[in-house]
């Protein structure tokens, strides 16, 4: 055996450790959710391990008694408005962190260490104790509330709290860091001369920011795009405590299913189309941005 | 052509009592000094000594403590960089990696609203230059080194900039690569007739290259002139020092006669040879370069015993020490001859030099 191969064998060996990490916490529970989604729903919760469709059918269609299918559009309107709600709080993110970020790295060296640990700091306290205090600030004796009664500016706003409003605030809220920090390295990573060199080829601030900056930081704002994207549709929090449990999330449908409904097949099913959409969304991006490589390597 | 030319040739910078402090810290003394139309001026120096400083003054990236800056007559301070028809060549060139190199050239011509047409022309013409017009839908990543470099020559002469100014710019080539810009940096200046304003620390880029140059030590200017009147005629130890290679000896100053002087030095001969700044009973040197010493001594001129104490050997030349006893001799040797004569280490010798080809310089 050459010096080679038997390399290739231990590269291998050295990452088998790293795979069966991957197998048991990545494939394995994945694996069980796909088995639970084609399984039939058990009289008490749980199932049984009797192979079955429905589960995916019934995310579209209400059975009848006489096993008829009737169209469902609930779940549909639930996907839907998860994915709106995702989109918009991706949005306002990425509108918010850009100036937040490029302040921050404006800074000198210390100070742009303390903001950083700042922008993390709700990272160490409960999720759950964070979007509570929303309920504070939105309520009806928030806050806000009774900031804008006490100058008299407005007598009855009605309550924030327990509107897609306030679910779309706490999102944001909750997911804004996970934005924060990619641009923030993306601009980081920003050569200075490359600004100057744009000021310098006559290019005003507007110029240099459209032409130059915010291109430049597309890959942070696009990570961060993705990492608040993806987890905002499986938020289970907001809708309960901002939402008031009035409109619900994938996440919620998904939890009820395995909760209340006691139909565990069916959250499987809809967990699993929730992956797959996310699945063939980085997937697509992947693959259009291995195409511009490759255009860019044949010019 | 007159490099030394006329007072009253066309000015395309004035720089007037510039100075520039970062909080305490002075790095650049109130300078004054011209740079005219159509010249390559180069500012020359080693680090720290405010070239950089200078240079990013002009282009409106720092602004003076003191003094202004005119460009064409018209005082530019305050003037954002976007508003000064000024271009520059950054030393890690600074080409836009999202833009094609086209794209990159006609960046400036946007941003100055040129016409469609005129535009593309001009990119045209500009890779032309360069030699780039194959590459022109690449992009600047997937550029040598070179290539790069002509590419952000080509990216700052396209908006007909009134000076240009050069950043260090063949600090990042290698060798040989370096030797070939700098002809290619000498042509493209007189083809354009535009004003170069070239910084760098490397003496031997400067003299090859400027038509002028300002050597600028401690913050401030040590000496403006040509490149021989720089090498030949330094003005202080300081300018003799870093331009070029040269023995200081220390000189007694006996007398001075307008621009000579007569000085008694460690070899045990007194002679008499140009001076600068030098003042009877001050501290004094005599400066000579390594290749105005005669190895071995010619008749009629100042000779002094000695042996040789080591040679390095360059290829073209040989730098031979010579032990004079009272002083040690850098002496530089064309190897003319493909089995030239050597001198072994050890070896006495008699060494000669012309005492016109001495320095006199004060402290």
């Amino acid at each position: 055996m050459n010096a080679e191969a038997r390399n290739a064998r231990w590269n291998v060996l050295g990452l088998l450790p790293a795979q069966l990490i991957m197998l048991a916490t990545l494939i394995v529970p994945v694996g069980i959710i796909v088995l639970v989604s084609f399984s039939t729903r058990g009289p008490y919760g749980g199932f049984d391990y009797v192979f079955t469709t429905a589960p995916y059918r019934q995310i579209l269609f209400n059975e009848g008694w006489t096993g008829e299918l009737e169209f469902n559009p609930q779940y549909l309107i639930v996907v839907a408005r998860t994915m709106i709600l995702a989109a918009a709080t991706t949005f306002i993110c990425l509108l918010l962190s850009f100036p937040v970020a490029y302040f921050i790295s404006l800074q000198k060296a210390t100070a742009k260490m303390l903001l950083i640990y700042l922008v993390t700091l709700p990272f160490w306290v409960s999720m759950i104790v964070r979007v509570y205090s929303w309920i504070i600030i939105l309520g009806n004796d928030g806050v806000i509330a009774k900031t804008l009664h006490a100058l008299g500016l407005v007598d009855n706003m009605g309550s924030l709290l327990f509107t897609d409003t306030a679910m779309l605030i706490g999102l944001v809220y909750s997911y804004i860091p996970l934005m924060i920090l990619p641009i923030f390295a993306s601009i980081e990573k920003l050569d200075p001369a490359l600004v100057e060199a744009s000021h310098d080829l006559y290019g005003s601030r507007l110029t240099t920011l459209r032409r130059v900056i915010l291109p430049l930081c597309r890959p942070g704002m696009m990570a961060g795009s993705i990492l608040v994207f993806v987890p905002c549709l499986g938020a289970v929090l907001e809708p309960i405590l901002l939402g008031g449990g009035k409109t619900m999330m994938m996440g919620n449908l998904i939890q009820l299913q395995f909760g209340a409904a006691r139909n565990w097949p069916l959250g499987a099913a809809i967990s699993i189309v929730l992956m797959a959409a996310v699945l063939v969304f980085l997937v697509w991006r992947g693959l259009r941005a291995i195409r511009r490589e490759r255009a860019e390597a044949a010019a | 052509m007159d490099n030394n030319g006329s007072s009253e040739q066309a000015k395309a910078v004035e720089i007037r009592g510039v100075s520039k402090s970062f909080g305490s810290y002075q790095a650049l003394k109130p300078v004054t000094f011209d740079i005219r139309e159509n010249e390559f001026f180069t500012l020359l120096g080693p680090s720290g000594c405010g070239k950089t400083t200078l240079l990013r003054m002009i282009a409106g990236f720092e602004q003076p403590s003191g003094g202004e800056i005119l460009l064409r007559g018209a005082d530019i301070r305050g003037l954002p960089p976007h508003k000064r028809r000024v271009n520059t060549v950054f030393q890690s060139y600074a080409l836009f990696p999202h833009m094609t190199l086209s794209q990159n050239v006609a960046f400036g011509l946007e941003n100055l609203g040129w016409a469609k047409e005129r535009r593309e022309a001009r990119v045209a013409d500009m890779l032309r230059l360069v030699h780039m017009e194959q590459f022109a839908a690449r992009r600047p990543q997937q550029l040598s080194g070179g290539q790069r470099q002509r590419i952000a020559l080509a990216r700052a002469l396209a908006p007909e900039p009134e000076v240009l100014l050069l950043d260090e710019p063949l600090s990042a080539l290698d060798l040989k690569l370096r030797q070939a810009m700098r002809d290619e940096l000498r042509t493209l200046q007189r083809q354009t007739g535009i004003t170069f304003v070239f910084v760098t620390h490397d003496q031997e880029e400067a003299l090859d290259m400027s038509d002028r140059i300002c050597v600028l030590g401690d913050g401030e200017i040590q000496q403006i002139g040509t490149p021989a009147a720089i090498y030949e005629e330094p003005s202080n130890r300081f300018v003799a020092d870093f331009i070029g290679e040269t023995n200081f000896l220390e000189a007694g100053v006996l007398s001075v006669d307008g621009d000579n002087a007569t000085v008694s030095t460690p070899l045990g001969v007194t002679l008499s040879a140009p001076q600068k700044r030098a003042a009877v009973g001050g501290q004094a040197w005599m400066s000579i370069r390594p290749e105005k010493i005669s190895l071995p001594a010619r008749p009629g001129q100042i000779a002094v015993d000695g042996t040789i104490e080591g040679a390095n050997y360059l290829g073209g030349y040989t730098y031979y020490v010579v032990d004079t006893g009272a002083a040690k001799l850098r002496v530089s040797k064309r190897n003319a001859a493909s089995r030239g004569r050597m001198f072994e280490v050890g070896q006495p010798i008699k060494v000669s030099f012309a005492a016109e080809s001495v320095r006199i310089l004060g402290a």
